[in-house]
């Protein structure tokens, strides 16, 4: 009778579980939603140190002044290379896994897996240290490069406007190639070993046996990645940027991401860096919901 | 290329000294930057400014070493790195493990809800300024709590350690709390101690994020210098040799170059805290191998 009711009562609920949750879900809130709130601040004069409601409230303006802002467009323009640079170089980590697989060497792979992924570990600070030591005037590289004919001495290539996005870039597959490549390893390792021996029973090389079988069984990761990898495509980060920015570089190394840090922390415009920071956020939001919905067309489920 | 067996072993044989030969080279141009810097801090300054150390330190010493204890700032750096580090991971890893506990319990009133609040931070969040007059308003700029609080809850490990404890067999949590273990003693009695690998993998990935951010530093806490960070330190002396390189080159008499000169900190010094900042990372690296697969795995699960 008694497990009947209990049965019968859908699932009893313990108000105890939600009391512990609360001060965690609190927690998310003071620091991940009240922020979002603060994107009141964009339609403000927003003055340090003055409560919004004594502030003039100024609508659209400052959305109005992105649109004539010659920076932003210019940072814009950064950022849209930078994005497409990387979008065109994101099959590499797929390329170095297969190119990886095929080393059969225990000792060998073990000695490439372990320093190609290793830089990823590395802050940018540490990063920027080795490329100064690399390639500032007095680097090693420049030397080198000196020594062969290519460039002047005292030339760097830290300062050259014109090398920026190939240079950030080559930083960036320094970093994290390696460690990319890591999820396509694994799905290597989940293919089954007999679609090979079918496959050579066909008469399949080596090369045909990764054209047919190890690239397929990749392609899936891959679709998930790039997709989730539009949705951020204005998310260029500060890091990188802002420390390899100089006075000579600092017209092309600018990105979105690095000119909010400007206008907002560096001349204290703080409802304009919001504006933008809003701008970006709406855009990023809804580039991830039209990329899911595409993923949906045609793979009949959603990434996220 | 499709004829005999023989000539496809030829070209496979081709093609593998050459796949050895670019994955070898690869491996050592990620590694040799450490190593280049490792040959600069025990070599001798004056000597490796006129010949590199390119693969062995130039007049072996010590002395950069010695400066470096002696460096204004550089243990209490280390310690604000070091207590970050330890206080910053096992704030996280508690709340994140702690919650994803929680929201594997289907008696929670209003689970899927407050499942779906966390989860929204993954995807949208108030951007570098709108967060800056927050900290500002909680007033914690210039404390060392900001290093803490806002990256308690990352809803992505939360989702990783909640996906891992839901795969544990509920019956080992049934029988405690048939002895009227509680929520918080089943937590850390039985689902802690079984959930060992995820939690090493987050401890890993936490404290790696934590030793390695600087950024919160420059724009919460620059003006607290109390509170600088050993990645911070190294920063600063990036930041001043690379300002005074610029102004050596717009020097128009030579007392402005002598003065400039003497203002920069030794490349020695410089590349010396690079090779102590990266130290941990190398040092815990063998370790954190181990648990890559896996942390990626559940991440590509999620995905």
């Amino acid at each position: 009778m008694r497990q009947k009711t209990a049965l019968a009562i859908k699932r009893p609920k313990d108000y105890k579980l939600l009391w512990m949750a609360l001060p965690f879900i609190a927690v998310v809130f003071l620091f991940s939603y009240v922020p979002i709130f603060g994107w009141i601040y964009a339609f403000f004069d927003y003055v340090p140190g003055v409560s919004v409601t004594k502030c003039d409230f100024v609508g659209w303006d400052y959305f109005k002044l992105i649109l004539t802002d010659a920076n932003v467009l210019r940072s814009l323009k950064n950022t849209v290379i930078f994005a497409i640079i990387s979008i065109c170089l994101s099959p590499l980590p797929m390329l170095l896994a297969i190119l990886m697989n095929e080393i059969r060497n225990g000792p060998v792979k073990k000695f490439v897996q372990t320093f190609t992924t290793m830089p990823n570990f590395i802050s940018w600070v540490i990063i920027f240290s080795l490329a100064t030591a690399l390639f500032a005037s007095d680097g090693l590289i420049t030397g080198w490069l000196a020594s062969l004919g290519v460039g002047k001495t005292g030339d760097t290539i830290l300062a050259s406007n014109d090398a920026v996005y190939w240079f950030q870039t080559c930083l960036g597959l320094w970093k994290s190639l390696g460690w990319n490549s890591i999820i396509y390893m694994a799905a290597i390792s989940g293919i089954d070993q007999e679609q090979y021996e079918a496959a050579r029973v066909d008469g399949a090389g080596y090369f045909k046996c990764a054209l047919h079988v190890t690239l397929p069984a990749m392609m899936e990761t891959f679709v998930v990645l790039f997709i989730l990898n539009i949705g951020n495509f204005l998310n260029t980060g500060y890091e990188q940027y802002m420390l390899f920015k100089n006075s000579l570089t600092a017209t092309n190394i600018e990105v979105l991401d690095l000119y909010v840090y400007r206008i907002g922390l560096q001349n204290m415009d703080y409802s304009y860096g919001v504006a933008i920071s809003v701008v970006k956020s709406v855009v990023s939001i809804s580039l991830v919901v039209i990329a899911n919905l595409i993923a949906k067309k045609i793979r009949g489920k959603t990434v996220i | 290329m499709e004829g005999t067996t023989i000539k496809k072993s030829t070209s496979r044989k081709v093609f593998l000294v050459f796949d050895y030969v670019l994955m070898i080279a690869i491996a050592l141009i990620c590694i040799y930057p450490f190593w280049y810097v490792l040959c600069y801090s025990f070599s001798d300054t004056a000597l490796a400014s006129i010949n590199s150390p390119t693969f062995l330190p130039r007049g072996f010493t010590l002395a950069n070493y010695k400066e470096i204890l002696t460096l204004d700032g550089f243990f209490h750096s280390l310690l604000i790195s070091v207590l970050r580090t330890v206080i910053g991971t096992a704030a996280s890893v508690f709340c994140c493990s702690f919650l994803g506990y929680l929201f594997t319990k289907g008696k929670m009133p209003g689970r899927k809800l407050l499942y779906r609040f966390v989860i929204v931070t993954m995807y949208i969040n108030g951007g570098m300024i709108a967060t800056y007059i927050v900290m500002k308003a909680y007033g914690l700029l210039n404390t060392f709590w900001v290093y803490i609080l806002p990256g308690m809850i990352s809803a992505y490990n939360m989702v990783l350690i909640k996906t891992y404890i839901e795969q544990l067999p509920p019956s080992l949590e049934e029988s405690a709390s048939l002895d009227g273990a509680g929520y918080t003693t089943c937590f850390f009695k039985i689902i802690l101690p079984l959930s060992k690998p995820i939690i090493a993998t987050v401890i890993v990935f936490v404290a790696v994020g934590q030793w390695n951010s600087w950024f919160d530093n420059h724009i919460y806490t620059r003006a607290n210098e109390s509170l600088t960070t050993l990645q911070y330190l190294l920063y600063n002396y990036l930041n001043e040799a690379q300002r005074i390189a610029e102004q050596l080159k717009s020097a128009s008499s030579s007392t402005d170059v002598t003065q400039a000169v003497a203002a920069i900190s030794p490349k020695g010094v410089r590349m010396t805290i690079t090779v102590l900042a990266s130290l941990p990372i190398f040092v815990v690296y063998p370790f954190m191998q181990k648990y890559f697969a896996k942390g990626i795995m559940v991440g590509a699960v999620k995905g």
